[in-house]
């Protein structure tokens, strides 16, 4: 658990409007490693937003280099850019953004239908994804007829399905009620004891707290970072055993992970 | 995202909108039907033309007194008929007009024919036993004039289905008198029906007399060797155009006319064909640019209603993009769905095209024909209209930034 799966150096992004210059970002650097499960803070105006839009290849920087498992993404066409985001990064937004006319496994199955999964095998691991976050028994419900957090799961479901180097996790509590934000916390954390990476940007100070590691964006810049990649890796392993158990969903144990997860980290 | 599957999701978008699709499709659903039905109206027409022409009888010529203006549409008729049974001798000679196969004379007059105490006014022809081989027809029953009659004057009369029912109700004519101008005739045989002409004239309503004996007995014209027109039957439908020169030869020099102040005027089945389809085609050609314009109309209510898609769609669009489909694979989804609304308009169309077809002839009175081209083109049409309109809308939904699509609530 300690190959970069990310490294941001020095990115600056500039949005010109009419007359005004906005320094949206100037100047931020972090690596993320395998494994890791960071929040990313801050108040609205901070940047955050341009930055998880720069983490998710949705954009790309003015200058600065963004390495994304040993890819330059910074200098890729938009076509690129796409099968970047298919292959690589799990979105799970505030609005769930699932397509209300498709059922959960339909929508689960979307970013496998882009990289060309057959549909055997497609329809196989979205119904495994949908297992693993609870929702066995809601295949074939469309989002109309789920709650928000179960169709939140669903999103998760569905950026999980890829396989992705990392899950970018954008607001993904805002609009859940204390009980849901719990259990897709509880969801998230899991998964981060499964050894995925999850990225989670958020304003809000409990939510992060679930995170091992916080950085915090002001103005820009990185105002403070928790615990920078190579200080914290002796302590993460003494917390893990204890919150592991503290936050586990009973019916859904690690070890049932489907072993197309299990094996395939990239 | 392959093809088929690129398809379900097209047809998935067009269900969640079922109304507001069955509104795109109905520009290009009215023009496709529009186009089928005026063109099989217009076939329609015109084959009902072309039969009723040629019920006049194969490879004939008609040559009637008076001049001729432009483009076949004969001018003024003269007061006084040019034409003569000798003329129609001279053209019956081989050895002047060789492609000529038959010739009949014909003296037409509208006359009261009598039987017992029943009188039917009909269209007296006197002709000669050649008119029923020119004109195509047959008999129902008895026989037809011969050259017996003709030389003899014959008081004999063969009547056309109509008249014979007129004056007989459905008793059998042949034997029966009847008096006409005072001279009694004996019915000899009763014409086949071939009903109606193109210009209304029932065919059927007629009385054939030896010529002899309408010239000597029942014409009332001071000329009594004029004749009303010429039927000439050509060898064969190729030798229909020599026929015609030879037949405008001989009379120019029978006439001493030059072709400047010709009194004659010969018309060809053709050109009446053409006459008679010329204002059909006239209100197809018409009919079919308000159907060209409708259809247009349509195409530019699809690439609307795909702008306003692609709007409403932004968020979807952008999730698509963040899931990972390239701004091919939006435009390809897009193109898919406006192609699949232009199609499914016009097969629409083409069924309530197929809806009018089963009740206009009814209605209208005219048939309708279904035109296999018309259907197979209006099809592709309907595609590529569909096609084209969706092309700038993909092209929009392809160049949404994700960002902004995403962001957009």
């Amino acid at each position: 658990m300690s190959a970069p799966i990310l490294s941001l150096n020095d990115i600056r992004k500039t949005y010109r409007t009419s007359a005004v210059e906005v320094f949206a970002l100037q100047g931020v650097s972090f690596t993320i490693n395998e494994g890791e499960y960071v929040a990313i803070m801050g108040p609205s105006g901070s940047g955050k937003s341009t930055l998880m839009h720069i983490l998710g290849c949705l954009d790309v920087p003015t200058s600065g280099d963004y390495l994304l498992a040993g890819e330059d993404v910074g200098t890729m066409s938009e076509h690129q850019l796409a099968e970047v985001r298919n292959r690589r990064i799990g979105f799970v937004f505030q609005q769930f953004n699932l397509l209300s006319s498709l059922n959960a496994v339909r929508n689960v199955e979307l970013p496998l239908a882009y990289a060309g999964t057959a549909q055997i095998k497609r329809r196989e691991r979205s119904t495994e994804a949908l297992a693993r976050v609870g929702l066995a028994d809601r295949l074939d419900h469309r989002p109309g007829e789920l709650s928000g957090g179960q169709q939140q799961r669903v999103a998760i479901a569905r950026a999980l399905v890829t396989d992705p180097s990392m899950i970018l996790a954008d607001e993904p509590t805002g609009n859940l009620d204390s009980q849901s934000t719990a259990d897709v916390l509880r969801l998230f954390d899991e998964l981060h004891q499964a050894g995925r990476t999850i990225v989670l940007i958020t304003h809000e100070a409990e939510v992060a707290e679930a995170a091992a590691r916080v950085i915090h964006v002001r103005d820009g810049v990185v105002e403070s970072d928790s615990q920078p990649t190579a200080a914290r890796h002796a302590e993460q392993s003494s917390q893990a055993d204890s919150e592991q158990s503290a936050h586990r969903v009973d019916e859904h144990p690690v070890d049932e992970w489907p072993e197309w997860i299990a094996d395939d980290h990239r | 995202m392959n093809f088929a599957e690129t398809v379900r999701t097209s047809l998935d978008a067009i269900f969640t909108h079922r109304m507001r699709s069955l509104l795109t499709m109905l520009g290009i659903l009215i023009g496709i039907a529009a186009v089928i039905l005026t063109v099989g109206l217009g076939q329609g027409a015109q084959n009902q033309v072309a039969s009723q022409i040629n019920k006049l009888g194969s490879n004939l010529l008609v040559i009637s007194p008076g001049s001729t203006s432009t483009a076949g549409i004969r001018g003024g008729r003269g007061t006084a008929s040019t034409l003569t049974s000798a003329d129609a001798t001279a053209l019956a000679d081989k050895s002047i007009a060789p492609d000529i196969a038959a010739v009949a004379p014909v003296s037409t007059g509208s006359l009261d024919l009598v039987a017992g105490d029943t009188n039917w006014t009909t269209s007296v022809v006197g002709t000669t036993p050649s008119w029923m081989g020119v004109r195509a027809r047959s008999m129902t029953s008895g026989r037809f004039i011969t050259n017996t009659d003709l030389n003899t004057s014959a008081q004999v009369l063969v009547l056309g289905a109509t008249t014979a029912q007129e004056l007989f109700n459905n008793a059998d004519p042949v034997g029966q008198a009847v008096t006409v101008n005072g001279t009694s005739l004996t019915v000899i045989g009763v014409l086949n029906s071939v009903g109606t002409t193109a210009s209304g004239t029932d065919e059927d309503d007629t009385a054939i007399v030896p010529q002899t004996t309408y010239q000597t007995m029942l014409s009332t014209s001071a000329n009594r060797t004029s004749i009303s027109s010429l039927y000439i039957e050509a060898e064969s439908s190729t030798s229909l155009s020599a026929a015609y020169q030879e037949a405008d030869q001989a009379l120019l020099t029978a006439h001493h006319d030059s072709i400047r102040d010709a009194d004659f005027t010969i018309t060809s089945q053709e050109s009446l064909l053409q006459t008679a389809t010329a204002t059909d085609k006239t209100l197809t050609v018409l009919l079919g640019g308000v159907a060209a314009i409708s259809l247009l109309v349509g195409g530019l209510g699809v690439m609307n209603i795909m702008l306003v898609s692609v709007s409403e769609r932004v968020r979807e669009i952008g999730l698509r993009k963040a899931l990972g489909a390239t701004p091919k694979a939006i435009r390809k989804q897009f193109l898919i769905e406006a192609s699949i609304l232009g199609l499914a308009g016009g097969v629409l169309g083409l069924v309530l095209a197929g809806i009018g077809i089963a009740i206009l002839p009814s209605l209208l009175g005219q048939p309708v024909v279904v035109v296999p081209l018309a259907v197979i083109g209006g099809l592709i049409v309907s595609l590529l209209i569909g096609t084209i309109a969706g092309v700038y809308p993909a092209n929009r939904a392809a160049h949404l930034s994700p960002i902004d699509a995403l962001r957009s609530e």
